[in-house]
């Protein structure tokens, strides 16, 4: 594997020495666990063994709980009863993955924000960060497929507004609408093939981890400092790094522990916070609730969705130039799918050649705003489409478009960045080291 | 969390019954210190016991507790009736005898005859559209402020039973006829009319334990019985979440020791 130089694995004894000809599964095992890792990574870089955790607890949970759930528009509902009244532990395994998807997401979002501020989706980790974005893509879908799964109101009726959106594309919505439910409406069809590929995408998941692990393993990590790790010689680059073992596996085994902590008191104590109490009436196809709100982690993107409608300026020039083929509804589910491949984009709309934030005075601010402005969104998306909310929705979703298309292109050019460390070591001695200057 | 701000929707939403033109109004509902509150909260034995009298005597004439099987009224952790009291309880629910109903158990269109499965739960009730009660503490909520933050659930809990609370004691007096109907006025109801009458009035059922059946005691009471046919498990929960939170407490001290220890050879003193 090319990257930053370090030891290898060596077999010793004869049967290593047989075992490794054949299959250098203990060698791979060795180079992945022992990879040369950056010093100076702070606690921001512990989310990445908080998501494959996520991974595994949903994994794990999700199985068990398909041996007692019956996907059938009858049964689905009382069956989801019958885990959390008689399947032992049952009423633990549900909210452990339904709280699991809240901490999933939880962690993918400061995942994907500690990676916008240190400039970690910059060559060469473009293929990561892609990786990263399909990733996220994947568990979107994931998580909504499972959340129809209980057969509730919010079930019911957020899996017809959501598939209702590939209704909007010109001409071929309808019948690809129609695929995808297997029907004219949401039916058994609908929760049968979600309930199969809920099952499936999470392995696809896992598949996709592993290229991804694979991809920032072979440029390695990016840090703080944004600065490469010396790779001149192994003992230059032992200088800027430690073995991932044990010192960042102890580090992030421990933040994990705490965030579990804290996550097993959600579930204990309030498991039912983030969830939404109309899922606990079965799905009534007659009876559609005043407002249907998507989970907390789709909240951002439902706002963009219903931020553009009809008598927003942009959408009615979109209207005009397309010839009335882009309309109102059309223009939202583009600005949502979008708003989410803008970021995949990122490596290339930003034109600076300094990787961290820490170094760029104006991005700095720019960068807080973003994180304002997904917060206003999330909040936006959880209101009723009305007076204020619709206007900040629309200049909260304005500004989410102009951080990527303008802001991130310009900055480059008029910003002047501050002197960066020449090296890793430099910098965590300043922080720790003996040669450090003294206290502030 | 911020999905909770969602929660604005919760009640409005699974409310949205067959009611008049009325604009929605403002809902009052009131925190009631439940024993169940709070992460060592537990149900109160006795209070569960009052509850299933009341559901017995006054709500079950229109409700029904579908997902609620009869057996688990012996549980721990609920009402924990005697067994020979739950089957007692249990003979209240008349069977059809298969052998002297066969004429109208017989399936013409597949020419054999059904077989009868006597349900363990509680039986279904939809009497004049009345809703199931076994999961209703949980599919209604309150406190959703400020500013649709859903903050103070963090304090006060869903509010599911406080809802349940609220409505009962919650009627005006008021009523009107419209659709054919008669709705009755009430400040914890969406929509301010409900077509539910008033079902409790003070001493509608004698406690046997002595409490005073006024109607804000048989709401609390039945409330506090509707979250434990909605969380039958939730003492078990609750207890499970207290030992795995102390577990990881005692994990996360370990190996923040460890990884000081491990890196106390790297980083020397920190200076900045």
């Amino acid at each position: 594997m090319a990257g930053i130089p370090h030891d290898h694995y060596e077999p010793k004894t004869g049967g290593q020495r047989w075992l490794y000809k054949r299959l250098p599964v203990v060698g791979l095992l060795y180079d992945t666990i022992m990879i040369p890792t950056p010093r100076n990574l702070n606690w921001m870089w512990i989310w990445g063994i908080v998501l494959t955790f996520c991974l595994a607890l949903q994994i794990v949970t999700g199985i068990v709980l398909a041996m007692h759930y019956t996907p059938h528009v009858d049964k689905a509902f009382a069956s989801v009863e019958h885990i959390m009244r008689d399947v032992n532990g049952g009423y633990m395994l549900r909210y452990l993955h339904a709280n699991g998807a809240s901490l999933f997401f939880f962690a993918v979002y400061l995942h994907i924000f500690r990676g916008l501020y240190y400039g970690s989706y910059k060559a060469p980790r473009e293929i990561t960060w892609v990786v990263g974005m399909i990733i996220y893509l994947l568990m979107m879908g994931t998580a909504f497929m499972g959340y129809v799964l209980p057969w509730g109101q919010m079930s019911f009726w957020g899996a017809t507004v959501i598939t209702g959106l590939f209704g909007a594309i010109p001409g071929i919505g309808e019948p690809i609408q129609t695929w995808l439910l297997g029907g004219p409406a949401v039916d058994n069809a609908t929760l049968n093939r979600f309930f199969s590929l809920h099952y499936l995408l999470p392995f696809v998941i896992a598949a996709l981890v592993a290229v991804h692990i694979w991809a920032f393993h072979t440029t390695g990590n990016n840090n703080p400092t944004g600065v490469e790790v010396r790779r001149g010689s192994k003992e230059e680059a032992e200088r800027d790094t430690l073995p991932f073992w044990p010192y960042f596996v102890i580090k992030d085994l421990f933040a994990l522990a705490v965030i579990l902590a804290i996550f097993f008191a959600v579930v204990g104590f309030m498991p039912n916070y983030l969830g939404h109490p109309d899922n606990y009436t079965e799905a009534n196809p007659l009876a559609t609730p005043a407002h249907i709100v998507p989970e907390w982690y789709f909240l951002p993107f439902y706002a963009i969705l219903r931020a553009f409608t009809g008598d927003v300026w942009v959408v009615i020039a979109a209207n005009w130039l397309s010839f009335g083929i882009i309309d109102a509804k059309f223009f939202g589910v583009l600005a949502m799918f979008g708003a989410i491949a803008i970021m995949a984009l990122a490596p290339w709309l930003d034109t600076s050649s300094v990787r961290s934030g820490r170094y760029r005075p104006m991005f700095k601010w720019w960068f807080a705003l973003l994180v304002i402005d997904f917060i206003v969104l999330m909040w936006c998306g959880a209101m009723p489409a009305e007076e204020p909310y619709a206007t900040i929705s629309l200049i909260a979703s304005a500004y989410w478009f102009a951080y990527f298309l303008v802001i991130l292109p310009l900055l480059g050019v008029i910003e002047k960045p501050l002197a960066q460390p020449a090296t890793i070591e430099e910098d965590f001695n300043a922080h720790y080291g003996p040669k450090a200057h003294p206290a502030e | 969390m911020f999905r909770n701000i969602a929660l604005i929707a919760v009640s409005v939403v699974a409310l949205a019954a067959p009611v008049g033109a009325e604009t929605a109004h403002e809902q009052i509902i009131e925190d009631v210190a439940f024993p169940h509150e709070g992460p060592l909260g537990k149900f109160d034995q006795f209070q569960l016991q009052r509850g299933l009298q009341v559901y017995t005597e006054v709500c079950s004439g229109c409700h029904g507790l579908r997902y609620v099987p009869l057996r688990t009224l012996s549980d721990e952790g609920g009402p924990g009736l005697p067994e020979d009291q739950v089957r007692a309880y249990a003979t209240a629910f008349p069977v059809l005898d298969e052998d002297a109903n066969r004429d109208a158990l017989y399936d013409p269109a597949k020419g054999e005859f059904r077989t009868l499965v006597p349900s363990d739960k509680f039986p279904i009730n939809t009497t004049a559209g009345a809703p199931d009660l076994s999961l209703m503490a949980k599919a209604r909520a309150g406190f959703h402020g400020p500013y649709g933050s859903g903050m103070n659930q963090l304090f006060k809990g869903m509010g599911g039973p406080e809802y349940i609370h609220a409505v009962l004691t919650g009627y005006t007096g008021e009523e009107k006829d419209e659709f054919g109907s008669t709705f009755y006025e009430n400040h914890a109801y969406a929509s301010g009319w409900i077509r539910m009458p008033p079902p409790l009035s003070d001493d509608v059922v004698t406690y046997a334990d002595g409490t005073a059946a006024t109607v804000d005691q048989m709401s609390m009471d039945v409330a506090s019985f509707l979250m434990w046919t909605a969380e039958p498990h939730l003492m078990d929960r609750k207890s499970a979440g207290f030992v795995s939170v102390i577990f990881l407490l005692l994990l996360s001290t370990l190996l923040y020791l460890t990884n000081k220890r491990i890196w106390a050879g790297i980083k020397g003193k920190k200076t900045a």
